[in-house]
């Protein structure tokens, strides 16, 4: 990629596909003579506790469900940082409860972004941030994004002020074979990422074929420099991590290693496999991988070929994750065509709109609505109800979380979005946010509009941006 | 000393490739009618409004427009109509593949020019993304080269995106600096090195002027745009043994490519993000009285909008840029188109490379319509809003009395939407460019077809 500048072109753009590379130290890996060293699951847990918000009720709104489900002048009721309940105008509303109106308005949960680098490769995008792509080994399994995060990236706030983000997938980069550990946030600015970090949310593993590993390690003159070598890695790194599995079941191991703890996890069906891949010929290959040893991919991430193998990735429960039409940028997004995601759903495979991208991200709604409008003109008519839940519920479930979030469902998470207008309509915006039913952003008060400690002092800070 | 004058052979190369479109024979006179019609200029859209091309230009737009008798007629029921969307600065044209090297004409880091480099020499009519920024709508751009190797990127085109073979409208329609953090980086690491990069290369260039009085060369056919004669001769090709100081650091031919920006014949666009930037660029008209300045970027804009203003500057920004990307983007906010035009600056968008692909540009201007209704935030109305991909781009680009929006006499460049141009499930139904019904064909929509059904069918999918 080459650089530019203006605009919105920040150095580290497209940073899962420019690969800012740094000649950084390896990660330390445990010490070998160590072997009573015990790991746990999750060392670096989420102290993230729901902030207080107020019972509430937003009535007369159209409410999507994230479900599929639609309901014409809806009431929305929140209360104790949880979806209390949803129905019609009839829906009894509790005393306590502060009515907010919705006429003319909408409501659907809170957006689900699969696919960010917030954070990792945060704003401003100077080479002392970028911490996205562990680009010293094709394989990095033992390196975990929460450990890059920054929570000061400015993006969070716009993710939530402009595209009524509530949670997210921090992805690390696509330098390598296997990245490393992905971790699932809230989007709540805090001062930590433990802070941020979505609770028993479980763990993902980026993985990605194609151009950009057998670049990276080819232009080093490593392995792999071709897609035959890619795969030789992976195979080999699979083969290793089962053996190691199956010693670690036994109570065998002598010591412990990160990155084969994370595979033997993956294996275990206790880590997601987050998978980068653009043609619809090495996604095949990729589920014969995945057959071969034994995980499963949850989502194929950018698939700008996925509507070339609907039938197969219907078949074999694989989540799309991409965006509306970006296009040709690369040579493996070539074949990108805009009627991608409507041609998905129209076969029944499971569509994910995503971003990859701090200014994507704020829009997830908009390309989602511009997928269903290119479906259209080809006679696909998907409802709105169900392009709704391509950042919604479709995110929720690749990740794993579809038990606490993304749909308004009684029990689940208050992680509602307000919108002045259809969510589907480009001059619609998010007029309020909830995040574990606590208000975090609000169009019209400026006491709920978040400032990173970056922007603190300078030019812009607390503009509504 | 006289000055000589380019030899004469040259200009009649010159007029020979002169590669204004050729209306071509198949432009169609035609009417559409009972159609929502956005005229481009900043009005709002007029429903039932009828516009009627002939000859290949605008001759009537709005509502109670009379259809002429025996012309083609459209019925817009249901349908808006709207001028082709101008993408000022972009690629197109010059990239086939962003991240494919040998496809990749924007930017060339090796060679031993910068100035002097015109991209007009490379537009390939035929590059996929033409075809398919077409389909979105497009039918005019400003080509700039991507600077690489010195902070002057080269000279730009303005070309349309008609499937014919001469897109180039105008070669060498500006010259284009970087003057911000990555115009630093390419004059040797600092905003300093820049500035005196500028002011060098600028006093090189008119110097080499003053001896070989290079922009005095074809002078009379320096007329505003209107026919096609007045394609600028290339001060590159100037015979003359005069003139060049033996200290100067510039090479002989990107010293001639400069003569036309100082003496103000051709336009200067400098991209620029921050506000201090913004003013040092302003402070450049008193030095150089001549000089045309179009400003690129200007993230910070708003800031000093009022400064922008005063001095008669044009901007080309993003709509959406809001994040701090750079410390020169600080102060970066979506409502900085709108509060730069509730200044009294001329701003449309522009700046579209890679994935801010240049049909996304209706988007980008929608966006800038929600973000006006937002308590605090400044926009755009609709109507402006579509005039900042039409008419005010192609005014800023210096076509404005040819193309950019429905005003009778302007170019025949018509799109007929399947709704509201700036919603996200609108698209395109039919384009003309020059009154010349375009191809909505491309690599997509092959792909698109063939893959409506992802399962082979008796034959492989290669045979369908």
């Amino acid at each position: 990629m080459k650089a530019r500048n203006i605009g919105r072109f920040a150095s580290h753009a497209l940073a899962g596909l420019a690969l800012a590379l740094s000649a950084s130290a390896g990660v330390a890996k445990p010490k070998q003579d160590d072997p009573g060293f015990q790991l746990k699951d999750n060392p670096y847990p989420s102290t993230y506790k729901p902030y207080p918000g107020e019972a509430v009720a937003i009535v007369g709104a159209t409410v999507y469900d994230g479900a599929g489900g639609r309901i014409d002048n809806g009431t929305v009721l929140l209360s104790g940082s949880k979806v209390e309940a949803i129905g019609g105008p009839d829906l009894a509303i509790p005393q306590d409860h502060r009515r907010i109106d919705g006429t003319g308005k909408f409501v659907t949960p809170g957006v689900i972004d699969i696919h960010s680098h917030l954070g990792v490769y945060p704003s401003p995008g100077v080479q002392a941030h970028s911490d996205g792509n562990e680009a010293t080994s094709p394989t990095t399994p033992e390196v975990w994004a929460e450990h890059s995060v920054w929570p000061q990236d400015p993006g969070f706030t716009r993710a939530l002020a402009n595209g009524g983000v509530t949670s997210l997938q921090i992805l690390p980069g696509s330098a390598n074979l296997m990245g490393g550990r992905s971790v699932v946030l809230k989007n709540v600015p805090s001062r930590t990422v433990q802070g941020m970090k979505f609770p028993d949310a479980p763990y993902g593993l980026k993985m990605a074929c194609g151009e950009n590993p057998k670049r990276v390690y080819g232009e080093k003159g490593q392995m792999p420099s071709t897609r035959m070598g890619n795969f030789a890695v992976d195979r080999q790194t699979w083969i290793k991590a089962s053996e190691y599995k199956k010693k670690r079941d036994a109570g065998k191991l002598d010591s412990r290693d990160l990155a084969m703890e994370t595979l033997a996890d993956v294996l275990a069906g206790k880590i997601l496999v987050q998978n980068h891949c653009y043609r619809a010929d090495e996604m095949a290959q990729v589920i014969d991988m995945s057959k071969e040893f034994g995980y499963k991919v949850s989502a194929f991430h950018h698939a700008v070929e996925a509507y070339k193998i609907a039938d197969l990735l219907k078949e074999n429960g694989i989540c799309s994750a991409i965006w509306a039409d970006w296009w040709g940028f690369k040579m493996e997004a070539y074949d990108g065509i805009p009627e991608n995601a409507a041609l998905l759903a129209d076969h029944g495979a499971c569509v994910i709109i995503h971003s990859d991208d701090e200014y994507g991200i704020q829009r997830l709604n908009q390309e989602a609505a511009k997928a269903q409008g290119d479906g259209k003109r080809i006679g696909i008519n998907i409802p709105d109800a169900q392009v709704i839940s391509w950042f919604t519920l479709n995110p929720a479930k690749a990740l794993g979380i579809d038990g606490k979030t993304g749909s308004l469902a009684p029990g689940k998470a208050g992680d509602v979005v307000l919108w002045n207008g259809n969510p589907l309509s480009v001059y619609s915006r998010p007029e309020k946010v909830w995040v574990d039913g606590a208000m975090l952003f609000d169009a019209m008060d400026r006491t709920r509009r978040p400032v990173s400690d970056f922007e603190l002092g300078q030019p812009g800070e607390g503009d509504v941006k | 000393m006289k000055p000589r004058t380019l030899i004469s052979s040259l200009a009649a190369l010159l007029a020979a490739s002169a590669s204004i479109p050729v209306l071509a024979q198949q432009a169609q006179d035609f009417a559409i009618t009972n159609a929502t019609v956005a005229i481009g200029d900043g009005s709002a859209p007029i429903q039932g409004g009828t516009v009627v091309v002939r000859g290949g230009k605008i001759v009537a737009a709005g509502a109670g427009v009379a259809v002429p008798a025996g012309i083609q007629v459209i019925d817009g029921t249901g349908k808006w109509v709207t001028p082709g969307l101008v993408s000022a600065v972009t690629d197109l044209g010059l990239v086939d593949v962003g991240a494919v090297d040998e496809s990749n004409d924007e930017y060339a880091p090796k060679a031993g020019f910068n100035a002097a480099l015109d991209v007009s020499a490379a537009i390939d009519p035929d590059a996929t993304p033409i075809g398919i920024s077409r389909a979105g709508g497009v039918t005019r751009a400003a080509v700039a080269p991507v600077a690489a190797n010195a902070i002057f990127a080269g000279q730009g085109a303005i070309i349309d995106l008609g499937a014919d073979a001469n897109p180039v409208n105008r070669p060498r329609a500006f010259q284009f600096v970087e003057l911000g953090e990555r115009g630093a980086d390419l004059a040797g690491g600092s905003r300093v090195a820049a500035q005196t990069v500028l002011r060098n290369a600028l006093r090189e260039a008119a110097d080499f002027d003053r001896r070989a009085g290079i922009s005095k060369i074809g002078g009379a056919k320096a007329s505003p745009t209107s026919t096609g004669d007045d394609i600028p001769l290339d001060p590159r090709m100037a015979q003359t043994v005069q003139g060049r100081a033996d200290d100067g650091l510039l090479t002989r031919f990107d010293a001639a490519a400069l003569v036309p920006v100082v003496s103000g014949r051709q336009p200067l666009y400098v991209h620029v993000e921050r506000a201090a930037d913004i003013r040092q660029v302003l402070r450049l008209k008193s030095e150089f009285p001549a000089i045309k300045l179009v400003i690129v970027g200007a993230a910070e804009g708003w800031r000093v909008a009022r400064d922008i203003a005063a001095a008669g500057v044009p901007v080309l920004a993003s709509a959406i840029t809001d994040l701090p990307g750079r410390f020169e983007t600080l102060a970066a906010t979506q409502s900085n188109v709108g509060r730069m035009q509730a200044a009294g600056v001329k701003v449309g968008l522009g700046g579209f490379y890679d994935n801010d692909q240049p049909r996304y540009a209706p988007q980008y201007a929608g966006n800038l319509v929600a973000v006006g209704r937002l308590p605090g935030a400044s926009g755009l109305t609709w109507g402006q809003a579509l005039a900042a991909i039409t008419s005010v781009p192609a005014d800023i680009i210096g076509e404005g009395s040819r193309f950019g929006s429905l005003k009778p006499g302007l170019a025949g460049d018509v799109v007929i939407w399947d709704g509201d141009p700036l919603e996200l499930s609108s698209g395109p139904v039919d384009i003309y460019i020059d009154g010349v019904k375009q191809s909505m064909v491309n690599h997509q929509t092959r792909l698109r077809d063939r893959y409506r059904n992802p399962q082979e069918g008796s034959l492989p999918k290669a045979y369908q």
